[in-house]
This record gives structure tokens, sequence and C-alpha cells, in this order.
């Protein structure tokens, strides 16, 4: 049976691990290459590297921290951050890379998702959405956001998911502004309603605090796979607690 | 283990640095090559391949490399397809067109019936063992491997098949016919087990 994903999500500035709290307020967290160490052997089913560095060397920071994570860690992974053509994806991926994530860069540019796609195949292109919801709308509506959630587009979030799978998106990595860094869980509407629009799998992201919302998420929420970054990093819990709740609860993951 | 001169065949497709990670990992020193001489040379092969069946053959002919791989085949040393290496090993492809593949197992490779979604199959399943083979040494029966693909193979030779995956059906995700081995999951991306089972590829 097709395992539910739990994967650990790395926001990385400069080549090391950071936090923050709704796009906020970055925290050191640590080496990435030990980080991913870590999550490897305590089960991680995949990791995902968010590049935040804004800096002109950028290109060279990322494609060093992918080849030495790609030396340590024998599961999949997704890099994203400032890739905006095909050429970026290309170098990412050959760095090691399974999976390239855009956000921004897809927006701007829609063919960019059908390009990377035709190349390299769907299965290692991930439209990352960042979406807000919009105040009292009823039904509940949510804009997709770019720059890191500086950026309103007046893009409605679920018709974007739709959008992107057509144009050839093989995973949508969904985040809720809203609950990003705050540990209340996931926004379970938004994450649902993405999971029955689009037939390619959803990574439901922002908001997890505790075990149970990754269980929400996955359940609920409709969620292939279940990304978290501070329950983790902080030690709160581990991937293989994660794992051991959300086993006893029937949902089927990989054992180590 | 002895020291195999395990080659990858490079013929243009795929990210051939993951298995030459796996490899290295493992203590291997894998060499990467297009080199018919250097082929000849391996003790083991590795026929790796993303992308279109029809695609990756196309390639693997414009390379001059088809005909390596028949004849490295016949010599008995160990070949193992990955993912579309492994779909390459069977007659026919049905991706994008009808595609002719090597033959050196019998069986075509099919799309995943439309009733089966999501497709592509991405992510962790587990690989029911049907036969015991070398290949399982230390693997538990039932373990998770990691697979990307929207085609299955489905070989003729139900005796070949060593493994078996359920997404919609239950498909062959291994197969072996003597030195001919493939599996359809990518162990060079399947953590310790997937690790272990290169091992036992290169210990054969």
């Amino acid at each position: 049976m097709l395992a539910k994903r739990i994967i650990p999500c790395l926001d990385v500035n400069a080549g090391r691990v950071v936090k923050g709290v709704r796009f906020l307020d970055l925290v050191d967290a640590g080496d990435p290459v030990a980080q991913a160490r870590r999550y490897d052997a305590e089960g991680a089913d995949e990791l995902v590297f968010l590049d935040i560095t804004a800096s002109s060397d950028r290109r060279a920071i990322v494609t060093q921290m992918v080849r030495a994570v790609a030396d340590a860690v024998f599961i999949p992974f997704t890099v994203g951050g400032g890739i905006r053509t095909v050429d970026d994806m290309r170098a990412i991926l050959l760095a090691g890379a399974d999976k390239i994530s855009i956000n921004t860069a897809a927006v701007q540019q829609p063919q960019l998702i059908a390009e990377g796609a035709l190349k390299f195949g769907s299965q290692c292109i991930v439209v990352a959405i960042d979406a807000r919801r919009i105040p009292e709308t009823n039904p509940p509506r949510w804009e997709v956001f770019l720059h890191g959630g500086r950026t309103p587009t007046g893009k409605d979030a679920i018709a974007w998911a739709i959008e992107a799978e057509r144009l050839g998106a093989g995973e949508i990595l969904l985040t809720s502004m809203d609950r990003d860094g705050t540990q209340d869980g996931y926004d379970l509407e938004l994450t649902a309603q993405v999971a029955a629009a689009v037939s390619i799998p959803v990574i439901a992201s922002g908001g997890v605090g505790t075990l149970e919302h990754l269980h929400a998420g996955l359940t609920v929420g409709g969620a292939s796979a279940a990304l978290a970054a501070s329950i983790f990093h902080f030690g709160q819990h581990t991937i293989a607690e994660a794992k051991a709740y959300l086993r006893a609860r029937g949902v089927c993951v990989r054992q180590v | 283990m002895r020291n195999p001169r395990l080659v990858i065949l490079d013929y243009g497709v795929g990210n051939l640095r993951n298995l030459e990670r796996a490899f290295a990992h493992l203590g291997i020193a894998a060499r990467i090559s297009s080199d018919p001489e250097v082929v000849y040379q391996a003790t083991h092969l590795v026929l790796p391949g993303v992308g279109a069946f029809g695609a990756a053959m196309d390639e693997l002919r414009s390379w001059g490399l088809e005909p390596v791989v028949r004849s490295v085949s016949r010599s008995g040393v160990p070949l193992l397809g990955v993912c579309v290496g492994f779909q390459m090993l069977f007659e026919t492809g049905h991706e994008f067109g009808r595609h002719a593949g090597l033959g050196l197992l019998e069986g075509e490779v099919l799309r995943f019936p439309a009733e089966v979604r999501p497709v592509p199959h991405v992510g962790w399943n587990q690989v029911i063992q049907t036969q015991a083979h070398p290949l399982w040494k230390d693997i538990p029966d039932g373990a998770f491997f990691y697979f990307v693909h929207s085609y299955y193979a489905a070989p003729r030779v139900s005796g070949q098949v060593l493994g078996a995956t359920d997404y919609g059906l239950r498909y062959a995700s291994v197969v072996a016919y003597d030195n001919i081995m493939g599996v359809q999951f990518h162990p060079e991306k399947s953590h310790q087990v997937g690790l272990r089972l290169l091992h036992n590829f290169a210990s054969l």
C-alpha cells in the first residue's frame, strides 16, 4: 500500500537552517547536512529545502549544499527558492536534488512548469503555493501570495492549483500563510479543497504544532504528505514518534 | 565482497550521479560510462533510465549501446535495470505509441488503467517478495521502496517475478531471469533497504 509521507522542511538561509513565524523572525536551527542526516536516520520519507538566501552568490551556496545533502542521504529531496529558469532547475537536479519546487516564478511565467515537466518529467516539478484566506468570504476563498508571502496576486489558490496540474506539475506543496509558524494546525479546509480539486499529490504545509495536526492533514485534509518544521527541528517530536502515532490510528506509513 | 568493476551505463538520460553516490556509500567505486570497451570489462552492469520508454530506447540506440547491452546480457554478467531501465528490458512499451524494447525479458510495459489514480505512482510503497532470491538478502518482506512511474511491467513468465507491488492493481516490481534483473523503484532513493539491494546486486 502506498504510504503517506512525513516530510521535514528545512528553510535555509546562506547555508544554515532557519525557522520563522509567519515568514518572519528567523531563528537559527542548525547545519542542513547534519539535519538531513538526522531526519534520514529517523525515517523521514523525504526532505524539502527551501532556500531563502537573497545574496547574489546564492547559486553557488545552494549547489554546494545540494551536493553535500545528496552525498549524505538516500531519500528523495526537493529544493526550492529563487528558481526562475530551466537552467536553474537543471543545475539543482544535476547537483543531486530529486525535485524542484517553484513558487513565484511559476505564477510569473506559468510556461516554466510546462518546460520543466517536458525536460525533466512532471515527477520533479513541485509547484509551491502560499495561500492566505481572504477575510470574510463565505464559502472561504484563498489568495495566492508571492515573494515569500509579501506580494498578493489576486489569484485564487484552488484555481491556480488546477492550472498548475494542467501545465504539468507533479505535486502541489500547499502552505497556509495564516497558519505557518503558529502551531495551530494545517488549514484543513484549504488542504481538503485543493486535494479534491487536483489528482496529483498535495503536500500539506503550515501550522503543525502537534502529531494530531499531521493526522488531520492526511485524513481530513486528504493530503498525500504532511510537511512540518518546528515540531521536528526543536526536538518536540521525532519522525519515529510521528509515524508510530499515525500507524496506531490506521494511517499507512513507511516503517524503517 | 569482491571488488566489482561495476558500470552504470550512460546514454544521456537520467541522473546517474545518485546511483554512483549510493554505490560509493557502499564502498563500491561504480564507473559511469558509455564506452563499449569499459562496458565489456564490467563485472556488473546497471541500466538506469528516466523519461519516456521510446525516447530512452531511441537514446540507447543512437549512442550505439543497444548491441552492447545485448552482448553483456548474453555473457552472464549481472545486469540490473532501474525504473525505465527495468521497463526497457521487456519486449514492448506502450508509452506515447508502441515501441520495441530490448526484449531480454518477455512481456510488455503498460499504462496504469484509467481508474488507478493518481498517476504517476509516486512515493513509498511495499514490495511483496514472491520468491526467494539473493537480491532479497537481509531485506524484510513487505519493505517500502521509493517509486516514481506511470507505466508498469507485465511479464509473460510469472516464474520470473521476484516482487510485487499493489497500486490499484498488483504488478511486478522486481523481475529476474538468470543474470537479467530489474526493479521498478529507485533503490538509490530507497534508504537502507535500497542500499541493501544494491549491495546484494554488487555481491552477485
